[in-house]
Parts: C-alpha cells; sequence; structure tokens
C-alpha cells in the first residue's frame, strides 16, 4: 500500500511544497518531481557522488537520503549556480577552463562539493582539496583538472596569488 | 524508489520507544548509510523503516554534570571531527571518523549507527573500546548503560533490547578514561578514501608526572577478530613500565597473544598479523609523543 508525505522545503531558494511516495530517494523526488536532472543516478548506494545536492549547506549523496527527510530542509543543486540569464558562475567556468569535464556525467556532483569547500572560506593545501574531493569518481578526466579548477578558484576568491 | 514497506518517523525518543513496541519487525534507520544500501543490495527489502533522522535531540557533544563527554548518537562524523570538545579531549576520535568512506558519508553516517551496526570495521569502534566508551540505551523502562565492549555480542549483533523497544540515544566517554590521556588511530586499507579498513588499531596512554613511566596504555583493533576488540597482554606489557623503543617493541609483539584475525578476500591472517604488530607499535609511539613523553 503506497504511503505519502507532504514536503514542505526550499529547492534552489524557492519554497516548495510536494506530496512524495515515502519509498523515494531525494534523487527520486529532485529528478521526477522537480526536473532537476542535474542529480544523477550512477550507483545507487552512495559510493560515486553522482547525485551530491547540498542540504543546509553540506553535502549529500541524495541516493542515500530519503525524500521524505527534505521537509524543512535547503536544498541546493547545480542548477542553482548560473546566472538569471544562464550565467556561468566562477566555479563553473573554471571547470571549462582546466578542462576538468569530459563527458560530464560526474560534474554537478563534484561541482556542489566545491561550492561547499568554497563556502567554508577557507584556504586549503592541495592534499586537503584532494581529500575533500575524494567522494566522487571520475572515469575520465584523471581528477588533476579538477583539482586544478577547484584550487584556483579557491584562490581567486580568497585574494590569493596563484602560483 | 526503495523497497520500503513502511515508514514511520519517529518525533521524539519517548515516540522512537513507542513505535518500536508497537512495530517489532520494523528497524531503525539514523543517516541510512548501510540500511539503504543494504534495501538497495536486496538484503533489507521490503521492511519497514522507523526513522530517528530528524530527532535533533539525539545530536552535539557536550559534557555531563559527572564531567563524562556525551556524544549523542545521531552525531555525524564530521560534526564530530569538527567539535571543540572532541578536538581537546579525544581528538584521536574525530581523526578516526575522519577516515570514514568520503566527506559526503562523513555528512550522513552516524556514530550510533556505526556502533548499532555491530561490524568489526567501524572506524569508531576500535577507539570507542580503547577508550573504554560506555553505551547509553533508552526503552520503556528508562536508560539502560552498558560498557562498549559488552554491547557487542558477536559479528553483526549488538545489545540492543528490541523487545523493551530500546534505541542507542549517546555514548558517553568517562571523565577517568579521557583525563590526560592521548592517543593515535591507524586505519590499514588499500584506498585513503572510500574504503573499508583492512585493519584499524588504536592506542592511547597516560604518562607519570615526569613523563617517563606509562600508567595507562590502551589498545584496541577493528577487523582482529569477529567484533571489536582490546589486547590486554600487550596492555598489560605496558602499564607501569618506563618509556624505551624496547617497551614498544615488546608491545607490538604482545598484541599477537590477543588477537584472532582471519583470513578474506582483502588480506590473509598472516598479513593482518604482521600489520597489527607494526601498527600497534607506531600507535604507541604516537601516542606517547601526544602525551609528551620523549623517546
Ligand atoms: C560508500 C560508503 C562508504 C563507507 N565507508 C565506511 C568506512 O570507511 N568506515 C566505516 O566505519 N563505515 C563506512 N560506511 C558504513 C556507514 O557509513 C557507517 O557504518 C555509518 O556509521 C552508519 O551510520 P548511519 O547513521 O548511516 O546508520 P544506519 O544505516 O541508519 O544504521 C546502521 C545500523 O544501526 C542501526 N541503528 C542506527 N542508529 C541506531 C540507534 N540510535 N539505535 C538503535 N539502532 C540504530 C540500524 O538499525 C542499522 O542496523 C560506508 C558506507 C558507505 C555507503
Ligand atoms: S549515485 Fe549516489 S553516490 Fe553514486
Ligand atoms: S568527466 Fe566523465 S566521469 Fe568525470
Amino acid at each position: 500500500m503506497a504511503q505519502y508525505k507532504l514536503i514542505r522545503c526550499t529547492i534552489n531558494g524557492e519554497p516548495v511544497e510536494r506530496m512524495i511516495d515515502v519509498r523515494a530517494s531525494l534523487t527520486d523526488m529532485l529528478r521526477n518531481d522537480f526536473h532537476l536532472t542535474s542529480v544523477k543516478k550512477g550507483c545507487e548506494v552512495g559510493e560515486c557522488g553522482a547525485c551530491n545536492v547540498l542540504i543546509d549547506g553540506e553535502a549529500f549523496n541524495s541516493c542515500i537520503y530519503l525524500a521524505a527527510w527534505a521537509d524543512g530542509k535547503s536544498i541546493r543543486t547545480l542548477e542553482s549556480l548560473t546566472g538569471p540569464n544562464g550565467e556561468l558562475s566562477d566555479i563553473q567556468q573554471a571547470f571549462l577552463d582546466e578542462a576538468a569535464i569530459q563527458c560530464g556525467f560526474c560534474t554537478p556532483g563534484f561541482l556542489m562539493t566545491a561550492v561547499e569547500i568554497l563556502e567554508t572560506k577557507k584556504l586549503y593545501t592541495r592534499d586537503e582539496l584532494r581529500k575533500l574531493l575524494s567522494g566522487h569518481l571520475c572515469r575520465c578526466t584523471g581528477y588533476e583538472n579538477i583539482l586544478n579548477a577547484v584550487e584556483k578558484t579557491m584562490k581567486r576568491r580568497l585574494g590569493v596569488p596563484a602560483e | 524508489m526503495y523497497d520500503l514497506k513502511a515508514l514511520y518517523e519517529a518525533t521524539s525518543v519517548q515516540n522512537a520507544v513507542e513505535l518500536r513496541l508497537e512495530h517489532p519487525e520494523a528497524q531503525i534507520i539514523a543517516g541510512g548509510s548501510d540500511v539503504l544500501v543494504q534495501m538497495r543490495e536486496g538484503k533489507r527489502a521490503g521492511k519497514e523503516l522507523i526513522s530517528i533522522y530528524g530527532l535533533d535531540e539525539l545530536r552535539g557533544v557536550s559534557i555531563d554534570e559527572s564531567g563524562n563527554i556525551r556524544i549523542g548518537s545521531l552525531t555525524s562524523f564530521s560534526h564530530i571531527t569538527r567539535d571543540p570538545i572532541i578536538q581537546k579531549y579525544i581528538n584521536v576520535l574525530g581523526e578516526a571518523v575522519d577516515m570514514v568512506g568520503g566527506p559526503q558519508i562523513r555528512n550522513i553516517g552516524t556514530i550510533g549507527g556505526n556502533t548499532c551496526n555491530g561490524v568489526t570495521s567501524a572506524d569508531s569502534a576500535s577507539t570507542l573500546h580503547a577508550w573504554e566508551a560506555i553505551v547509553e540505551l533508552t526503552g520503556k523502562n528508562g536508560v539502560r548503560r552498558l560498557p562498549i565492549k559488552d554491547f557487542y555480542i558477536k559479528a553483526g549483533q549488538v545489545d540492543i533490547r528490541v523487545e523493551d523497544g530500546e534505541i542507542q540515544t549517546a555514548i558517553l566517554i568517562p571523565k577517568a578514561s579521557y583525563e590526560n590521556t592521548f592517543g593515535h588511530y591507524i586505519k590499514y586499507a588499500m584506498r585513503n578514501a572510500m574504503d573499508i579498513a583492512t585493519l584499524g588499531c588504536s592506542v592511547n596512554v597516560r604518562l607519570s608526572k615526569d613523563k617517563k613511566t606509562i600508567e595507562r596504555a590502551r589498545i584496541a583493533y577493528g577487523v582482529a577478530g569477529p567484533v571489536p576488540m582490546r589486547a590486554p597482554h600487550a596492555e598489560a606489557v605496558a602499564n607501569g613500565q618506563a618509556l624505551s623503543l624496547d617497551l614498544i617493541d615488546r608491545f607490538g609483539l604482545a598484541v599477537l597473544d590477543d588477537i584472532n584475525p582471519r583470513d578474506s578476500w582483502r588480506a590473509s591472517k598472516a598479513f593482518r598479523q604482521h600489520i597489527a604488530v607494526e601498527m600497534a607499535k607506531r600507535c604507541l609511539f604516537t601516542s606517547i609523543q601526544l602525551a609528551g613523553g620523549e623517546l
């Protein structure tokens, strides 16, 4: 017997209300009910980070998060990063400039973790960034360019010269 | 969609206990990083779940009236690592849970889930054993507290009385256990991230005032047996002894009298025994240094 729950939350800054099936994961809800298809279905068991979104400022794999838990939360997906006319944010532009994207499947997940990192406004070492980004798998780029993109954006935002 | 039969969301600890008594077949879900994965794999398919994830009263670290550190069972790994009380008194626990999975797993995974799953490789478990943590359970008869070593019954099974509606509500580190005590954890795994420990070793020491003698050494392992375990022979070798490199060697070798690792696809028994000795020595060495001892 299907069981439903009324969810009130904020998605990409907009308050929303929706009846959801309690069997849904947050990935299911964001993709199917809100058409936020940047949230990818990869492994669906928390290993790859393709489904990563920010919930109240922290990064979570939405494939192992119940949609029912979204009630009262503020959720952000990649779609929130672009400007009103589709302008790219600095971190998205950096991914392009550094060739940190090939097939692009892992990219939304990486970008949202990058946002979590950048919003701490801290200067991390390369090794620290490597660890902070280690919850994502990428089959294409070999990771170095992704690290470069995050590191350069971090330094630019903090006004630290890139060496 | 998960193959779950029904979801009951607890609104308070009391309500969670009532839901447990009402639905004895249902399983508790905290962060779900074990439960939801197992449901996807089919192991827990078709089950009813009682969610306690919304119970903010079970989040956070504090010091109680007796001076014990109290870690709410729903506190996530990343919050434990960042917590100032943890950093000040039992930093090794924050370091150990910072080795779980990857960053997103550390945001969702809870210390309650990491102990209630009864898994020997759990990254918090060896440190909690080595610091003689107390597990707090709340059920229909109120609160029950027991030493963590008695909480683990066998692989995958812990002492939670479903018939009493119990859930785990906190993990306590007694004052006598953390005072003047310094520790170190080593996780041996194939990868630096997103990997389960081949072996985990946690050691802590309290030195004498002149920092020349080990007053108390404690050591515990994960994956050295079906459940996390202390190594009492090794502790007896070190307790009351003057600091020396020779003592560290003897301490390391003594663990072989205590541990009982197995052959598995991750590593052979012989390999686990080999690294167990080496990890014990390195952990003790670093713990002594952290405590201000000179070697
Ligand atoms: C990709 C990935 C990587 C991982 N890597 C690691 C790793 O490196 N090291 C590691 O130790 N673990 C790892 N894990 C396992 C998992 O994240 C941890 O065990 C975590 O602590 C589980 O916590 P949870 O809150 O998500 O538990 P849940 O999945 O919600 O629950 C786990 C078990 O405990 C029970 N339970 C939970 N809380 C309570 C409570 N308060 N009272 C009674 N019963 C309760 C549940 O019924 C269930 O049986 C990994 C998991 C994933 C998906
Ligand atoms: S799809 Fe969620 S972590 Fe892989
Ligand atoms: S760009 Fe293809 S998986 Fe990362």
